[in-house]
C-alpha cells in the first residue's frame, strides 16, 4: 500500500497553482487535506503523476461573514467547523455535520473543499451543502465562476468542475431565525461512511424548504415533492409515502436502502420540526 | 506486596508497548536491507500460463521457477479420508485464491518493490471458481486439487441412534446457521526479515509469529537447511490470535531470497494484503436437528457441519482442525445422550483456513446457544431455565460427555445463575414489556460454553498432526546479582506472558517481578516449545516455569543452608531472601557465593548451580476446561435494524487466576472480537471469488463507541490436573458473544416473528428480515 511515484508542489499563488494544473492536466490532481485522496493513492486507485497542494493558497483557509452569506475557504478543516470557528449560517447545523464526519484525526486534516470536490456519494458535505443551497466559487483559466451546489455533483466522484479549476470558496446563504434544520445519518459504526443520509432545511422567511437524500450511490437526491408537501402541511410525510417517492426516484435502490433513507428522512424532519 | 500467583499487578511489558519503544519486525533496520513486495494472484482460480519479469530487473524478481529447490507446505494427517495439499510459497502451475503469492520482488524501498511488482506480467487462464462450500460438495463442482476427485479435505463422523429419537422426541427443532468468513486483524500484520549471518553460519529470521520453534522447523525442512543453521527470532509481536501460529508462505520466500541474494530482506504485510490474503477463518455452516422433551430437556442432536476452509491445508495444524473440533465440541457444556454429526472440511478458492481465537467454538457455541433458545421458545419457557437444566450438573464432575470429552471440573449451571443475577433477568421481562409499549425493543440473551485449553500430546496425536506438543520446557536462573532470568520458548504477542511467567517464578522464589526478566521468542536462546496456541501458554509455559523455579528454590535453600549453617529443610524463602529463623541471606549473597566466592561453599556443594531447565505437561493430555456464561441485553431499532448493546456481563471460571488484571484484559479483548463476529465482521466475495472487503472501510471492525461497558465476575475452580490449578483462558471470551447477542436480538424481535440465524447480524440483515416478515404478513392478510 504505497503510492506510485508522484511529484508534489505547494504553490503560494492561485496563478501558480493553475499553472501547475494546466501543465500536465491529465496526470495532475489537487490535494487538500488528503484524507480521501491519501488512501486512494496508497491503494493505487488514484495514480496522478503530480499533486498540487492547495492548502497554502491565499484565502483558502479563511472564513468570512457578509450581509447575506457565510463564506468558507475551501481548505478550512472539518475540525475548525466542528469547533465553531465558522459563523452560523443556520444555528448549529454546520457544527453538527462536521462533528459527525469520520474521526477527529480525519477532521483535523480533511477539508470542506476537498470533501466536496472528491464527491463521494456517502460523504456529508455534498448532501448538507445542497440542503443549504450553497454556491461554490471556482477559479480557472477563464477567471472565477460560481456553481450552485445543486448542479455541482454529477455522479459518484464526478463534479461540474473543469480539470484546471480550483475550488476556492463555499458560500452559504444566511438563514433567518425562523429556519429549521434536521440532519440524520445511519452508519454501521461511529465514524464510518453512512448507509443513509437525510438532510432537511426550511426557512419560512426565505420561503425555502429542501429535502435531500445522501448516500444513494450517486449524487444526492433532492425531492422537491416531499419538500412541497412538508412546506404546505407543516408536518412530516408518512413513511410509506416517502418510500414511494424514493421508489419512483429512478435511483437503483434496494428495499432495505429505501427503508433506511426514508427512516433517516423522517428522523431528520421530526428533529427539525420538534424544536419549532 | 508479593508479586506471585494471584497478584493484580500491571504488566511489565506495557511501558515499552505503550510508549512506542517496542521492537516489532517493522522497527528493525539492518545494513544493506531491502524491502519485498509480493505479486499476488488477481483471480480466484486459474492456471498460470506465463510470468514475465520486467526487462533488466529479473534479478529483483523471483517466481516458483526460481524457488524450485523449496518444498511445498504440506501438512499431513493420519486421519482417514484426509486429503493433503501442496502449497508452494510462490504459486506453481495453478493459483487457488485471490491474493495467493505468485512472485516476490525486492527493492531498496517498499514503494519501489511495489512498483516492480506492478510491472510483472502474469498470464492466467481462468478456471471456474469454487466460492460456496455447500455447492463445492456437490458432484460436478469445479475441483481445486484435481487429483483428489472432490473438494473435501476431510469428513468426520459421530454416529448415534438419531432415527429412534426422530420418531419419539416430543420436540424437534430444525435450523440452519451460518457464520461469516473473517480476517483476524491483529494490529501488526505478518512480517518477516531474514538475513544470512556469515559468522554464525545461520539464516536468521525475524518473524512475527506465535510459534518461533515451529517456524524454525518448517523453514529448515522446506528450505533443506539443517536446523542448526536456522535461528528464528520472534521480536515483539503485535497480536496473533492464531493468525501467526502456522508456517507462512511469505516466511519461506523471504528466507529463500535473503539466502540467495545475501541481503537482509524484509516484508511487512499491509492491511489490504491482510484483508484479501488473510481472510481465512470462522466460516461455518450448520444444519442442526435438536430433539427435546416437553420441558426442553435435550435428548439428542443431529448435525451436519460444513467448514469453508479455503484452498490449502496449513502447517502444522491442517485444514481439518476446525471441523474436527467443531464436531467434537458442538455438544459443548451440555449433558445429553445421543449425538450424530458429520463434518465436511471443504476446499474453496479462498485463503487457507487458520485457527482463530476460540477455534471452531465461536461457531459451535453460536449454533448450540441459538438452538437452546429455539427449544425454549418451542416449549414456552425462559431460555436460561432450559439452559441450566441442560448443562452438565456440578455433581457429575468430572464428566465425560457424548463426544468423550473429559470435563475436569466446574459448576456450569452456577455460571448461568450468576449471569442471571448480574444482568438482572428477574426484573427484565417487566421492563421489556413496558419498553415495547413505548415502541422500544429490548432483548436478553445468554450463552454458555466450555473451552478446552492446553490439550496436549495424546489429543494432537489422535488428530494425526505432523507435529505433536509434548513436554513444555523452561529455564529459570539466578544471576550473579541475585536477580532472576526466565527463558521460555513460548511467546507473548500481547497476552502478558512476560508478566505472568515472572509471577510464577516469583511465587516460588519470592523475588519481586521487577527483578525477574523473561526472555521468549528467540530459538537461539530459549528451550524448545511448540509455542503459543490452544490457550496453552499459561498452563504449559507457566507449569514449566513453576517446575523449574521449584527445583531452583530447592537449590537456593541448599546453598543458603551452607551460608546460614542449618539444614535446607529449615530454610524458608520470603521477600527475596532465605530465612533461618530470624537470620537471613539475600539472593544476592547466595548468588555471589556461587558465582564469585565459591570459596565460601563447602566441597560437597550441589554442582548443578543456580540454573534449572525443566519440562512439564499436565497430568492429563485431554486439556482442562474453562467455562463461562455471557449475558447481554440489547436494544434493536426495528426501523434501522441497528443493535445497541445496553449491558454485557461475563461470568468466568478459568481456574487459578495468575493475574486478575491481565485476565480482565483478555476478557475485554476476546469479547470485543466476539462482538465483531456477532455484529460487524464479514469478508465478502463476488461470484468470481473477488474479495469485496479489501479495506477497513468495507470490512467493519467494532470500535470503542460500539462496545458496551463489560462487567465481569469470576470464580476459581482449580483444575486438579495442572500446576497451581491453572486453566487456559486466552481464547474464551471470543467464543460466546455471538450466541448471547443474537439470542438477545431474537428475543427483542419476537413480536416481529423474525429469527436471525446468520452472523454478523448487520443492520441490513436484521432490517431485511423485518421487512420480509412484514411483507409476508401483509401478503397473507
Amino acid at each position: 500500500m504505497k503510492p506510485s511515484p508522484f511529484e508534489i508542489s505547494r504553490p503560494g499563488t492561485l496563478d501558480a497553482a493553475r499553472e501547475a494544473l494546466r501543465d500536465e492536466a491529465h496526470g495532475t490532481k489537487v490535494i487538500s487535506g488528503g484524507q480521501s485522496l491519501g488512501p486512494m493513492l496508497n491503494l493505487r486507485l488514484a495514480r496522478p503523476s503530480r499533486l498540487v497542494d492547495v492548502t497554502g493558497l491565499p484565502g483558502l483557509a479563511e472564513i468570512r461573514k457578509t450581509e447575506t452569506h457565510v463564506e468558507i475557504g475551501a481548505a478550512v478543516t472539518h475540525a475548525r467547523i466542528e469547533d465553531g470557528e465558522v459563523p452560523d449560517p443556520i444555528p448549529g447545523m454546520l457544527r453538527h455535520v462536521a462533528a459527525g464526519i469520520a474521526y477527529r484525526a480525519v477532521r483535523n486534516r480533511g477539508t470542506i473543499g476537498g470533501s466536496l470536490c472528491h464527491a463521494d456519494p456517502a460523504a456529508d458535505w455534498v448532501t448538507a451543502m445542497i440542503a443549504l443551497d450553497a454556491v461554490l466559487v471556482v477559479r480557472g483559466g477563464g477567471g472565477a465562476r460560481e456553481i450552485p451546489m445543486s448542479g455541482f455533483m454529477l455522479g459518484a466522484y464526478r463534479t461540474a468542475m473543469k480539470d484546471d479549476e480550483i475550488l476556492t470558496t463555499v458560500r452559504i446563504p444566511r438563514y433567518s431565525d425562523q429556519a429549521r434544520w434536521g440532519y440524520y445519518k445511519i452508519c454501521r459504526k461511529v465514524g464510518e461512511f453512512a448507509d443513509a443520509i437525510a438532510a432537511f432545511v426550511a426557512d419560512p422567511e426565505r420561503r425555502t424548504c429542501r429535502v435531500v437524500f445522501g448516500s444513494t450511490s450517486g449524487a444526492p437526491f433532492v425531492s422537491t415533492e416531499l419538500a412541497r408537501q412538508i412546506a404546505t402541511t407543516g408536518a412530516a410525510v408518512p413513511l410509506d409515502a416517502v418510500k414511494s417517492v424514493l421508489r419512483d426516484s429512478g435511483l437503483n435502490l434496494s428495499e432495505v436502502k429505501i427503508h433506511q433513507l426514508a427512516i433517516a428522512h423522517s428522523r431528520a424532519v421530526t428533529e427539525a420540526l420538534s424544536d419549532a | 506486596m508479593t508479586t506471585g500467583i494471584g497478584a493484580r499487578i500491571e504488566r511489565k511489558e506495557d511501558r515499552r508497548l505503550l510508549t512506542g519503544q517496542a521492537k516489532f519486525v517493522g522497527d528493525i533496520k539492518l545494513p544493506r536491507q531491502w524491502e519485498a513486495a509480493f505479486v499476488r494472484s488477481p483471480v480466484a482460480h486459474g492456471r498460470i500460463c506465463a510470468i514475465r519479469k520486467p526487462d533488466g530487473l529479473s534479478g529483483w524478481v523471483f517466481t516458483a521457477a526460481d524457488l524450485s529447490d523449496v518444498r511445498p507446505i504440506r501438512a499431513e494427517s493420519s486421519l482417514p479420508s484426509y486429503n493433503a495439499s501442496d502449497q508452494y510459497p510462490l504459486a506453481k502451475d495453478k493459483v487457488r485464491f485471490v491474493g495467493e503469492c505468485v512472485a516476490i520482488c525486492i527493492a531498496p524501498t517498499r514503494a519501489e518493490a511495489e512498483d516492480l511488482a506492478e510491472a510483472v506480467e502474469i498470464e492466467i487462464d481462468p478456471l471456474p471458481p469454487v466460492i460456496d462450500a455447500l455447492k463445492a460438495r456437490e458432484p460436478g463442482a469445479p475441483l481445486l486439487h484435481e487429483e483428489w476427485g472432490n473438494n473435501l479435505f476431510l469428513t468426520t463422523f459421530f454416529d448415534g441412534d438419531i432415527e429412534t429419537l426422530r420418531k419419539t422426541a416430543p420436540v424437534v427443532i430444525e435450523r440452519e446457521y451460518s457464520t461469516a468468513r473473517q480476517a483476524m486483524n491483529p494490529m501488526e500484520g505478518k512480517g518477516t526479515l531474514a538475513y544470512w549471518d556469515e559468522k554464525a553460519g545461520q539464516l536468521v529470521v525475524y518473524t512475527s509469529t506465535q510459534v518461533p520453534h515451529l517456524i524454525r522447523t518448517g523453514i529448515s525442512e522446506l528450505l533443506g537447511i539443517d536446523q542448526g543453521q536456522v535461528r528464528v527470532i520472534a521480536p515483539d509481536v503485535g497480536g496473533g490470535f492464531g493468525y501467526k501460529c502456522v508456517l507462512q508462505p511469505e516466511e519461506l520466500s523471504v528466507s529463500w531470497v535473503a539466502r540467495k541474494t545475501g541481503r537482509p530482506i524484509r516484508w511487512t504485510e499491509d492491511r489490504r494484503e491482510h484483508l484479501v490474503a488473510g481472510a481465512n477463518t470462522r466460516q461455518h455452516h450448520y444444519k442442526l436437528t435438536a430433539f427435546a422433551d416437553e420441558r426442553g430437556r435435550l435428548l439428542g442432536l443431529d448435525a451436519e457441519i460444513t467448514v469453508d476452509v479455503g484452498a490449502y491445508s496449513v502447517w502444522p495444524f491442517t485444514a481439518c482442525l476446525e471441523a474436527a473440533q467443531a464436531g467434537g465440541n458442538l455438544p459443548g457444556p451440555y449433558d445429553f445422550g445421543t449425538y450424530r454429526c458429520r463434518t465436511f472440511s471443504v476446499a474453496t478458492n479462498k485463503p487457507a483456513f487458520t485457527p482463530y481465537r476460540g477455534v471452531a467454538r465461536p461457531g459451535v457455541c453460536f449454533a448450540m446457544e441459538l438452538t437452546i433458545d429455539a427449544i425454549a421458545r418451542a416449549v414456552g419457557r425462559e431460555p436460561s431455565e432450559v439452559r441450566k437444566e441442560n448443562l452438565v450438573a456440578a455433581g457429575k464432575m468430572p464428566f465425560t460427555n457424548v463426544t468423550k470429552k473429559f470435563y475436569d471440573s466446574g459448576d456450569y449451571p452456577a455460571s448461568v445463575v450468576q449471569a442471571e443475577e448480574h444482568i438482572g433477568l428477574a426484573g427484565f421481562r417487566a421492563r421489556q414489556g413496558k419498553a415495547r409499549e413505548e415502541g422500544r425493543y429490548l432483548g436478553i440473551g445468554f450463552s454458555t460454553f466450555t473451552e478446552q485449553s492446553a490439550h496436549g500430546t495424546k489429543v494432537f496425536a489422535a488428530w494425526g498432526l505432523p507435529l505433536v506438543p509434548g513436554y513444555e520446557q523452561a529455564m529459570v536462573k539466578i544471576t550473579p546479582s541475585g536477580s532472576v532470568e526466565v527463558r521460555s520458548g513460548n511467546h507473548s504477542f500481547g497476552q502478558g506472558l512476560e508478566t505472568t511467567l515472572a509471577q510464577v517464578a516469583s511465587e516460588w522464589l519470592t523475588v519481586d517481578v521487577s527483578r525477574i526478566s523473561v526472555t521468549m521468542g528467540d530459538t537461539g536462546v530459549t528451550p524448545y516449545s511448540t509455542g503459543a496456541y490452544a490457550s496453552r501458554g499459561m498452563v504449559m509455559a507457566g507449569g514449566a516455569v513453576s517446575k523449574a523455579a521449584e527445583v531452583l528454590a530447592g537449590r537456593v535453600k541448599a546453598h543458603a543452608a551452607h551460608l546460614l549453617q542449618c539444614k535446607p529443610e529449615d530454610i524458608r524463602l520470603s521477600d527475596g531472601k532465605a530465612w533461618f529463623g530470624e537470620a537471613h541471606v539475600g539472593f544476592e549473597d547466595i548468588a555471589r557465593a556461587w558465582y564469585l566466592r565459591p570459596d565460601q561453599l563447602p566441597d560437597d556443594v550441589e554442582t548443578a548451580g543456580l540454573e534449572v531447565t525443566e519440562g512439564y505437561k499436565p497430568d492429563i493430555d485431554t486439556g482442562v476446561f474453562t467455562y463461562a456464561t455471557h449475558a447481554a441485553i440489547v436494544e434493536v431499532d426495528p426501523d434501522t435494524g441497528e443493535t445497541a448493546i445496553e449491558d454485557y456481563y461475563i461470568f468466568e471460571d478459568c481456574g487459578r487466576r495468575v493475574n486478575p488484571l491481565i485476565l480482565e484484559g483478555q476478557a475485554y479483548g476476546g469479547a470485543t472480537q466476539g462482538i465483531g463476529t456477532a455484529l460487524f465482521e464479514e469478508a465478502l466475495y463476488d461470484a468470481n471469488g473477488q474479495p469485496l472487503t479489501s479495506t477497513l472501510a468495507d470490512y467493519i471492525l467494532p470500535g470503542p463507541a460500539e462496545l458496551p461497558h463489560f462487567r465481569l465476575g469470576h470464580t476459581e475452580t482449580l483444575s486438579p490436573y495442572t500446576r497451581h490449578g491453572i486453566k487456559g483462558v486466552g481464547e474464551g471470551a471470543a467464543i460466546a458473544p455471538a450466541g448471547a447477542i443474537v439470542n438477545a436480538i431474537n428475543d427483542a424481535l419476537s413480536p416481529f416473528a423474525v429469527e436471525i440465524n446468520a452472523i454478523p447480524a448487520t443492520p441490513e440483515k436484521v432490517l431485511g428480515e423485518i421487512l420480509r416478515a412484514r411483507a409476508a404478513r401483509e401478503a397473507a392478510e
